[in-house]
């Protein structure tokens, strides 16, 4: 077990390895659906919340392999309970908020490709981090890519109002924003461990 | 007998330049970033991703009229982490040191949205041999693009091609390209130059069109 405090853990996943801005992982919906700051706002809360449930799935199923001695099936069963987690979340969300559930659109089944939750289940048993550490890692990371896609939805918003060259428009502009807000997380170097 | 013909190259060559995954797609985008910080790294990830797509690509092709179309997209995920979790193997018996920088970036094959993609729209739907030219050109492709990335970054980030230095020792690296801002700012770099030469592309075509009544 990693012997990390949670405090370290929490800020190390959220602002110094910003899953986002320094892992580069769940970079499709960060460039697709931060184009508005409310439907990023959403977006960040079902990415949380999905990672904190398949981080939770991710103590246990790798407790079961490690048992069985069976590493070799990480991977896949990593991404099968991923799949049905997300599964389950886009039902209970159609269930009790059919306008949040529209809004989000494709980008809801989406997050079982999404590479942040993949990621941070591979991390999370790659740092042999404990029960209450693995939950806290994930709100760290959920808090993490819902700040990024915040942050980038409110510059995207008022980079529509500016003049871009027709050529840059588009990703090149995201990426160009992008490659400064990571450049500002850098800032954070040193906080955490 | 021609045409076929030219179909089928066609099926290796689009991914190589009119439909290339990185640049136009804009799919496979955080393994395009996140490893590409040297050169070497970004060849064995475009190659490990080949392979994958390769594999996948004939498995999924070869089933495509077993596997019930309500199960496809579970069955995919679950062939495709097969071949990801056997190339994770192959890295790590070939160069541990090549496997430590990499990380779990080999295993995040599985959720590169290439791969899930080209088996749903391409290979589940065309025989074994388009399935295969598919895959290879979209996997040389995806290769391509990311040694474009690694190889921009390394020489300006560490002054260096494959290792060897290019540089004189007065040379002033620039840290940031090595840094994940780095890979931001190359990556929209080469979008923009891609962007520039497909613009000159249909201007160049729109003349021929206007010269040809």
């Amino acid at each position: 077990m990693s012997d990390a405090s949670h405090w370290s853990v929490f800020v190390n996943a959220a602002l110094v390895n910003n899953f986002v801005l320094a892992y580069f992982l769940g970079i499709c919906p960060f460039f697709g659906i931060s184009a508005q700051l409310e439907t990023a706002v959403r977006m960040g809360g079902a990415v949380s919340f999905v990672m904190l449930v398949a981080s939770v799935c991710a103590y246990s199923i790798n407790l079961l392999l490690d048992a069985v001695n069976a590493p070799y099936l990480r991977i896949i069963s990593y991404i099968l309970v991923i799949a049905s987690t997300v599964q389950l979340v886009e039902m209970l969300m159609r269930k009790l908020s059919p306008t949040t559930f529209r809004a989000m659109g494709i980008y809801l089944p989406l997050i079982t490709t999404n590479c942040a939750i993949l990621g941070l289940a591979l991390f999370q048993t790659n740092r042999e981090y404990g029960f209450t550490q693995a939950i806290v890692y994930a709100l760290g990371a959920g808090a993490g890519f819902a700040l990024a896609l915040v942050l980038m939805a409110g510059v995207r918003e008022k980079l529509d109002l500016a003049e871009v060259p027709e050529l840059v428009k588009g990703t090149a502009a995201a990426l160009i924003v992008a490659g400064i807000l990571s450049m500002g997380f850098m800032g954070f170097a040193g906080l955490g461990r | 007998m021609l045409g076929k013909e030219i179909s089928t190259t066609d099926e290796f060559v689009k991914g190589l330049w009119r439909d290339n995954p990185v640049f136009v797609q804009v799919l496979g985008m955080c393994p395009a970033l996140a490893v590409s910080n040297t050169a070497i790294n970004a060849l064995t990830m475009g190659l490990a991703t080949t392979f994958v797509l390769l594999m996948s690509g004939i498995c999924v092709s070869a089933l495509r009229n077993f596997i019930p179309r309500e199960a496809r997209i579970v069955s995919f995920i679950c062939i495709i982490a097969s071949f990801v979790t056997a190339v994770d193997y192959l890295i790590m018996a070939i160069s541990l040191e090549l496997h430590r920088s990499l990380g779990a970036f080999i295993a995040l094959i599985v959720v590169n949205c290439l791969i899930l993609g080209r088996a749903e729209a391409f290979a589940s739907k065309n025989t074994l041999g388009r399935s295969v030219l598919d895959a290879l050109g979209m996997g040389v492709g995806f290769t391509v693009a990311l040694l474009w990335i690694g190889v921009v970054r390394e020489i300006l980030g560490s002054g260096s091609l494959f290792g060897v230095n290019l540089f004189p020792d007065t040379f002033q690296t620039w840290t940031v390209m090595v840094l994940p801002s780095g890979g931001f700012f190359a990556m929209a770099m080469w979008l923009l130059l891609v962007n520039r030469l497909k613009q000159k592309e249909t201007e160049a075509e729109k003349q021929i069109q206007e010269a040809t009544p």
